[in-house]
Parts: structure tokens; C-alpha cells; sequence
């Protein structure tokens, strides 16, 4: 009883102890505030990372082709069994993307994915990055009237609307102006897509409504007959409205659809007066591109394709953004003539989900073993194969701040040793005053035992409560820092998050109390044993 | 007050209350009694940097129930030393101390805490309360002690009865919560009293208990003693230096460096 008393008085008279715990408090803070972080950040990435990669591939390196994908999708459903959730084939070829800006091309390397819009959302995160609300449902390659998310302004069917109108007007002005020879004097002055029709593109018979042929003013002697023409003798006139024409309308037609990753088609940039960060769209969903990619079959050649962007793909991992395009796998096997001998198109890669559960490598052995890597030149690998060397990296940094933020709190722990040593020397005479009532050394040192447990208690319990309320206000937090210091702590142009992710585990935030007091409690052995030992008399005569 | 306060002692008292009572009734026939303490030949030496001081060397020394006894000496003539070794607060190098019948100088520590606990009250020159605690806690401090805090919880009141009951005998019931330093030096070493009262020993070791008060002080903190001793039947051994106070004893020992040199019985 003693004992409790004594501790709590002390705890409450000694202040100087509870300074010496402040280090203890801060550590904890610190390091609940970095565990939470670091945690988050860990799972936001996790997430986007497995997020777009799906559980497992089974994949052919660099351009080679997995022929008879349906028979290999059904050898891995019969290997997988009841693990299987979901299966996808796609293809993947590095292209190179061609946008015009202002009149003026610009080239992008890129990795265009064909997907079958069907599986591919089963295997992987896709469909919620996607911009357009309906595509976010089901994506389907198709040019929507509207529905895109609100930073990219009217999008879609009005916007290539009313660009191609605009385009066909000025055209006709200009023709008034020059004659009927501009649009072939001046052809920087027509739509990117009918520029680029200059290219001797001759793709395989694709299927309606998408045409990859020009429309009419493309063609210099369709043009120039329009513009002899008097008005209403228009010889084509039945033609173009016919149902199935053959010529091609920017204002109510689309080339095959493409979905860009943001960063493809998005520039942001601090306005230099203002300091607010701004998004330059390179294009919006509605414009044409221009892809070269390389064929299938040996040796590929180049081929190249227009394609309309139809929406974008933003999962904020800027690997990603910045490098992915996606297009329909069948479009994309018919661009490249990826056919095998029977027909049946070819695949670069099939992927896998998993049932939740199960386990990934278990799975990825049955896999080799059902293609041996020395018969088949394929490479399975999960998704944490792929991410190894950066989830590594940051398994490795979460460690090692763990580490640091725990000698802290070991440092605090030699200031306590110290503090409670003092306490012990003025304590000396009341610490003889208890022996000589009766006090077993026993009780004495757990007086300050407890003491010292106390003193952890309090540091790591205030801790605990900084920490949290650190984390639960961090984005406000790193506002005031911003205004204080005129600096944003997560520049916009760089990280995709506006909010910094923090998640907070029960289990880590008990392990760092139970850590900060269990070192509080080893500093106060040695004080404590040292009080133990006093002799009765020798600390009664103490001044 | 003090005559109520007493009243309720007796009533409250327990089987030890009456051979109180018969000591107090046969007070010449006890003193023929076996000692309640005694020590036989003891030798303590103290290590003072390389230098091996002598105190104690080879003293005899008995006190027998019910008995007041004063030890006098000068400064380290040793006879703090002696109140120390029956209060089992140290261990002689050589000789031997009995508890009644009991040898208690080659007990285990834990057993020596016990009796001190239980069986000895002390009181100090310098007071010795605890800084932290109030009279009232300073006074159940050995209770809390010797019993576990499950078991002082639930003995709570009845402990704090006694010590409040204690502290009114004393004459400092309107002093229950105040620290030891709002008290004065005379009100600390009536504390150290009800203190060394609470565990109800059979024995008070008072160190130069008023060595430190003013003489009126003292007188009065003597005077309390002798009414415990002749009152309450307590047994005590009082070290002083002062010949006076050592006076109103029933007997004197007087130390004389390390050695006893004379024994002289005042009640006789």
C-alpha cells in the first residue's frame, strides 16, 4: 500500500521526473506519428501498386506472343481450381504516342495495353480510376456525351462536336479566302486527325462505326469538287447520308478508342503570380491521336493507328499515369496482325486474380509447374515480383526509422535513469525512514519500480495522445506549416495526394506503449536496486 | 480529552492490554520478569575509509517489561549504535541480541523487518517523517507496511480510527492532515510517537528524543513518554546524552566508549 502511495506521491511532487519524461512522450508521438504514416503510405501504394498489376501474370517477355490463349486460360483454371477468382488475357507493347499541341507534334513512349473490357476490370483496379462515370460502371471504348469528371471542363461527343464544326467552318473560310488550293497549301490548319491521315495507314477492315478512312474535306478532290460545286448539286450528298457510308464524320464518328493515363495528356504547373497549382490538358477525351507500335510476328514493323481518346485513366501512381494506354484487345490484334496460325488472336500476358486468401506463391508454383520454365519462354510472377526492389525499400526504411525513434526513447531512458538516481540521493533519508518502520528492501525497490512504470505509463499514455491527435489533424497540421513557412510540404506536382494517407494500428500503437514503458521501467531497476541496498542506519544519518 | 482517548484505548485493547494492566498492577514483582530485550556482549565495528573504528566492545545491556530505561553516553560513545542493534535496524559483529526468548541478531531481513514492524516503535532526534505524507498517513505508514493494499483497503477505517484515537492521545488530533513541514518541532516528534504507537509494540527505542527541542518542549514530549511507560505499561529505551532526562528513567546505563561503566537502578 505504501508502495502505491509513496510512487503516486512522488509522481506528483517531482516534476522534474515528469520533465525527464517529456523525451519518452515525444518519442512515443513520433513514433506513432511515423508508424501511421509510413503505414498509410504503405497501404495506398500497396493498393495502387496490386491495384493495376493484378495477383499474377503468366507473361511473354518483351514482344513474344502466348498463342492459343484460350486453351492456356483453361490449363490455369484447371491448376488454380477453387483459388481462381478471375482471369483476363491482355496485350502489352511499348508504342509511341503521338499528340499535337498547338499545331505541333509531340511524341510520347508509352505501353499500350489492350484489354477485354469484359475480364479486365475482374483482375485488376481499373474501372475506378477511370474519369467518366460510365466507363467507372462499365468501360466499353466509346466516346460519352458527358459524364467526364469535372476538372476536364465539356468533354466527349459536344466537344468533338463542336471542334469539328469549328474546324470545317474555318476550313470553308479559309477556301473562300484562297481558293479551294489552301487546304493542300495549308495543311497545318485541319484537325490532328486529318493531318495525320497522311500517313499510308491501310489497317485491316475494322468494324462500323468506327472507319479509320478520312472524311471528306480530307480528300483534296473531293474538297475541291465540294467547292465548285453549286450549292445544293452535291453528287455525294446521298452518300453522306446514307446509313452506311463510308466516309468519315469527326462530328459524329470515333477511331478506335483509346484511354489515356493522366499524366499523358495532363501538365500541371505553379502559376508563377498567383502560386496556385494549374492543369494544362494536352487533350481531353474527344481529340484523335496518333499511335506507331510495332507489329506482331518476326520481324515487326512498325504500323501506326489513329485512335480517339475516349477517357482517362488517373490511379495517382505516376509510374503508371504517365506510361499506361489502353486500348480494346481485339482493335489492338487487328492493328498489330497478332493472328496465330489458326486464327485465333494472340496475347502478350494473362492474368490472374486470386480468391482473397489465397496464397500467392503456393499458386505461383503450381503455375510453374503446370509451364516449366525451361519448355515454355514464359515468366510468372506475382505482383509483389514485380514491385519487389520498392516495396523492399520500403519495408527496409520503415524498419530502420523504427530502429532510430526506439534509441530516442532508449535515450530518454538514460535521462530517467539519471533523474531517478537523484531522486533515490534526496529520497535516501525517507528510504531509512521506511526500513526502520519495517519496509522490506523488496518494498522499496518496487516503490520505485512502480514509480519508474508510472512515469512510462504517463509518458507513453501522453504520447499515445499526441501521436493521435497529430495523425488525426496532420493535413491540418501540414496546412499551418505551409502558411507558416510559405513552403507546401506535399507540392501538388509531385505527389498525387492531396491528403496525406494515414492509417493507425492498434496493434503497433500497444507494442510502442508496452516498448516506452518497459524502458522506463529497466531505467528505474538500477536506481531502485541501489535503494534496496541502503543500509537502515547509514541512510538515516544522511543530511 | 486524553483521559477519553485513553478510555477508548482500553476498551479497544486486546489480549496485550491486560498484561499491560499486570505489569502496571505488580510493577515491582516485574521487574524479577525475563527481559523483553537483551543483549550479551556485542561488538560493532564500524569501517570508516581504511580506518576500523570500534564502537561498540563487548556490552551487556537487558530491559525488563514495563521498564523506562535511559542509556547515556557522550557523542559516539556508541549507545546510538546499541538502540540500533535491538532495533534490529543492524546486525552486531559479535554477540547476540534476544527478543524475549528469541535471538534476533542472526534472523533473516525479512523476519528483522517484521519485528521491527511489529514488536519495536522508534522515534528519532530528527523526527524522520515522511516529507510526502500527512500526519495522519506518517502515522499509518507501518500499517501500510504490514499489510497488503488489498487488505488496508478493507481495514481502512478501522486503521485510520486507531491512528486518529493515537494521534489524539498525543495531543495533535487538530493536526490530522497536515504536512510535517506546516508542523513544529514538537508536533513532528509527537507524530514520530503515535508513529512508533500504531503497530502497538511491545517495545519504543526513542533516539535523543528531544535532542532537538527547546527544554520546555522536551519536558513535554518526556512527560508524555512517562505517561505512556506508567499509563499504557509501553516498555521503553531512551538513548540521551543530557543527564537530566536521563534522570526521570527508572534506570540509566551509562556508555562510556563502547563499554558500559555503570548500571544504576533509580526505581530500586
Amino acid at each position: 500500500m505504501y508502495k502505491l502511495m509513496l510512487a503516486w506521491r512522488y509522481l506528483r511532487t517531482r516534476y522534474i521526473a515528469l520533465a525527464s519524461i517529456v523525451s519518452v512522450t515525444l518519442g512515443v508521438a513520433t513514433l506513432v506519428v511515423v508508424n501511421s504514416v509510413m503505414s498509410g503510405f504503405t497501404h495506398e501504394m500497396h493498393k495502387r501498386l496490386h491495384g493495376i498489376l493484378s495477383d499474377m501474370e503468366l507473361m511473354s517477355p518483351g514482344l513474344g506472343e502466348i498463342y492459343e490463349p484460350r486453351a492456356h486460360i483453361e490449363e490455369i483454371r484447371r491448376a488454380l481450381d477453387e483459388d481462381l477468382e478471375a482471369l483476363s488475357a491482355v496485350v502489352r507493347v511499348p508504342a509511341l504516342l503521338h499528340q499535337t499541341v498547338n499545331g505541333r507534334m509531340i511524341t510520347q513512349q508509352i505501353i499500350l495495353m489492350g484489354i477485354d473490357d469484359q475480364t479486365y476490370s475482374h483482375v485488376s483496379d481499373f474501372t475506378p480510376y477511370l474519369l467518366n462515370e460510365q466507363n467507372r460502371k462499365q468501360p466499353d471504348f466509346q466516346l460519352k456525351k458527358g459524364g467526364y469528371d469535372g476538372r476536364l471542363g465539356e468533354v466527349g461527343w459536344p466537344y468533338r462536336t463542336q471542334k469539328a464544326e469549328f474546324e470545317r467552318e474555318q476550313r470553308r473560310l479559309l477556301e473562300e479566302a484562297y481558293g479551294s488550293k489552301v487546304t493542300q497549301a495549308q495543311p497545318e490548319v485541319k484537325a490532328e486527325g486529318q493531318k495525320e491521315s497522311e500517313f499510308a495507314f491501310v489497317p485491316i477492315p475494322v468494324s462500323p462505326p468506327v472507319l479509320s478512312t478520312d472524311d471528306e474535306s480530307g480528300n483534296p478532290q473531293q474538297a475541291a469538287g465540294d467547292s465548285v460545286m453549286p450549292q445544293g448539286a452535291d453528287p455525294f450528298k446521298a452518300v453522306r447520308e446514307s446509313e452506311h457510308t463510308q466516309i468519315f464524320d469527326p462530328a459524329t464518328q470515333q477511331h478506335p478508342g483509346i484511354i489515356l493515363g493522366m499524366a499523358l495528356a495532363n501538365r500541371k504547373f505553379r502559376d508563377p503570380e498567383t502560386g496556385d497549382v494549374r492543369d494544362v490538358y494536352i487533350n481531353v477525351p474527344g481529340d484523335d491521336i496518333q499511335i506507331t507500335l510495332p507489329t506482331g510476328g518476326s520481324p515487326p514493323r512498325p504500323t501506326f493507328a489513329l485512335c480517339t481518346v475516349v477517357d482517362f485513366y488517373e490511379s495517382k501512381m505516376h509510374e503508371y499515369d504517365s506510361t499506361l494506354a489502353f486500348m480494346p484487345l481485339s482493335e489492338l490484334q487487328k492493328i498489330r496482325q497478332m493472328f496465330g496460325p489458326d486464327g485465333e488472336g494472340t496475347v502478350s500476358s494473362i492474368q490472374i486474380k486470386l480468391k482473397p486468401g489465397a496464397d500467392l506463391e503456393a499458386a505461383k508454383e503450381k503455375l510453374v509447374a503446370m509451364f516449366p520454365p525451361d519448355i515454355y519462354p514464359y515468366q510468372i510472377q506475382t505482383w509483389k515480383d514485380v514491385q519487389r526492389p520498392l516495396l523492399a525499400a520500403v519495408q527496409l526504411e520503415i524498419t530502420i526509422l523504427n530502429i532510430l525513434l526506439f534509441l530516442i526513447i532508449a535515450v530518454a531512458g538514460f535521462g530517467i535513469l539519471a533523474t531517478f538516481f537523484m531522486i533515490v540521493v534526496e529520497k535516501t533519508k525517507d528510504i531509512g525512514i521506511l526500513k526502520a518502520l519495517g519496509a522490506p528492501s523488496r518494498g522499496v525497490m518496487s516503490i520505485f519500480l512502480s514509480y519508474g512504470l508510472s512515469l512510462g505509463f504517463v509518458g507513453a499514455g501522453a504520447g499515445i495522445v499526441l501521436g493521435l491527435l497529430f495523425v488525426s489533424n496532420i493535413n491540418e497540421i501540414a496546412g499551418l506549416v505551409e502558411r507558416l513557412t510559405g513552403r507546401e510540404v506535399f507540392d501538388p506536382t509531385i505527389y498525387y495526394f492531396s491528403e496525406i494517407p494515414t492509417i493507425i494500428d492498434p496493434f503497433t500503437v500497444v507494442w510502442i506503449a508496452v516498448g516506452a514503458m518497459a524502458i522506463a521501467v529497466l531505467a528505474s531497476v538500477l536506481p531502485a536496486r541501489h535503494a534496496a541496498k541502503l543500509h537502515p542506519v547509514e541512510a538515516l544519518r544522511y543530511e | 480529552m486524553n483521559k477519553t482517548a485513553l478510555a477508548s484505548q482500553e476498551s479497544t485493547g486486546k489480549g496485550r492490554r491486560q498484561s499491560v494492566a499486570y505489569a502496571r498492577g505488580n510493577l515491582l514483582t516485574a521487574k524479577s520478569k525475563a527481559p523483553i530485550i537483551r543483549a550479551v556482549d556485542v561488538y560493532k565495528t564500524y569501517q570508516k575509509g581504511r580506518l576500523k573504528v570500534p564502537v561498540l566492545r563487548g556490552v551487556d545491556f537487558q530491559v525488563e517489561q514495563g521498564e523506562f530505561s535511559a542509556i547515556i553516553g557522550q557523542s559516539g560513545s556508541g549507545k546510538s549504535t546499541l538502540l540500533h542493534l535491538l532495533g534490529t535496524l543492524d546486525v552486531p559483529d559479535q554477540g547476540e541480541v534476544f527478543f524475549g526468548e528469541e535471538r534476533i541478531d542472526n534472523l533473516k531481513a525479512i523476519k528483522r523487518d517484521r519485528i521491527r514492524n511489529q514488536e519495536v516503535g522508534m522515534i528519532f532526534q530528527f523526527y524522520h517523517l515522511l516529507p510526502e505524507l500527512t500526519t495522519l498517513e506518517n502515522v499509518l505508514t507501518p500499517k501500510m507496511i504490514s499489510t497488503g493494499a488489498f487488505r488496508y483497503l478493507l481495514n481502512r477505517r478501522q486503521y485510520i480510527e486507531r491512528a486518529r484515537m493515537l494521534l489524539e492521545l498525543v495531543g495533535l488530533g487538530h493536526r490530522l492532515n497536515h504536512k510535517p513541514r506546516e508542523l513544529s518541532g514538537g508536533e513532528m516528534q509527537r507524530t514520530a510517537i503515535a508513529r512508533a504507537l500504531i503497530s502497538d509494540p511491545t517495545l519504543l527505542l526513542a533516539d535523543e528524543p528531544t535532542g532537538n527541542l527547546d527544554s520546555q518542549t522536551g519536558k513535554d514530549i518526556m512527560d508524555l513518554l512517562q505517561r505512556l511507560n506508567r499509563d499504557e505499561g509501553v516498555t521503553i529505551v531512551m538513548v540521551t546524552h543530557d543527564n537530566e532526562i536521563a534522570s526521570q528513567a527508572d534506570s540509566v546505563v551509562r556508555l562510556v566508549e563502547g563499554r558500559v561503566q555503570k548500571s544504576r537502578n533509580q526505581a530500586a
